[in-house]
């Protein structure tokens, strides 16, 4: 079960590289911000995966319950801030 | 119980990965926020599904605890996650960003 584990970890580890050429690339502010809100909703689930493989789950939970608030909060006030045009180019 | 937990790890992989090619390839950006905000809702969603199920395994008072709060992290992300993709589309609706017609350069 381990190896199953591992296994889709490191595959959610490449998703998440593939979310953050949107994050580094996009054309707008916002979508970097989609990209970053995609990568933040994969970590929470790969913090239980990381719990799992060291057997500290009730440990890790925890830290994935305060990601997921932190993460939601972060874009929320991202997208916030950026109401106004600032950053929006268009060509 | 160990097959049961192995096919929703690989259905929630199966939906992160539609939400990545999603991302990666939607011409728009109100466009790409459909995959970002439903498929990683529902990947997310199955794959606690399997971590609770498989903490299930030796029934203890801690266990049962932790998986209790993996529900209540599944709890949160379907709360919270339409209501962050929420506040973005509100933000480029009110910088006037302009929706993507056909025809038009993908961006």
């Amino acid at each position: 079960m381990d190896q199953v584990f591992l296994y889709s970890a490191l595959y959610l580890g490449i998703l998440m590289l593939l979310s953050l050429y949107r994050g580094a690339f996009g054309p707008t502010v916002l979508d970097r911000l989609i990209g970053v809100n995609a990568i933040g909703s994969k970590t929470v689930v790969m913090l239980i995966l990381i719990g799992l493989l060291y057997q500290r789950v009730d440990m890790f939970v925890d830290i994935s319950l305060a990601y997921a608030l932190l993460n939601f909060v972060a874009v929320l006030a991202a997208s916030k801030y950026f109401q106004k045009r600032k950053g929006l180019y268009e060509e | 119980m160990d097959t049961v937990v192995t096919i929703l790890i690989l259905l929630g992989l199966l939906f992160f990965t539609g939400g990545t090619v999603g991302i990666l390839r939607f011409p728009d950006f109100y466009s790409r926020l459909h995959p970002a905000g439903k498929l990683d809702t529902l990947g997310s969603l199955l794959m606690m599904m399997a971590f609770a199920l498989y903490g299930l395994h030796h029934l203890t008072l801690a266990n049962v605890l932790t998986s209790l709060k993996m529900m209540l992290i599944i709890v949160f992300v379907s709360l919270s996650s339409p209501t962050a993709v929420h506040g973005i589309v509100d933000a480029g609706m009110r910088a006037g960003l302009a929706p993507w017609v056909k025809g038009k350069k993908r961006r």
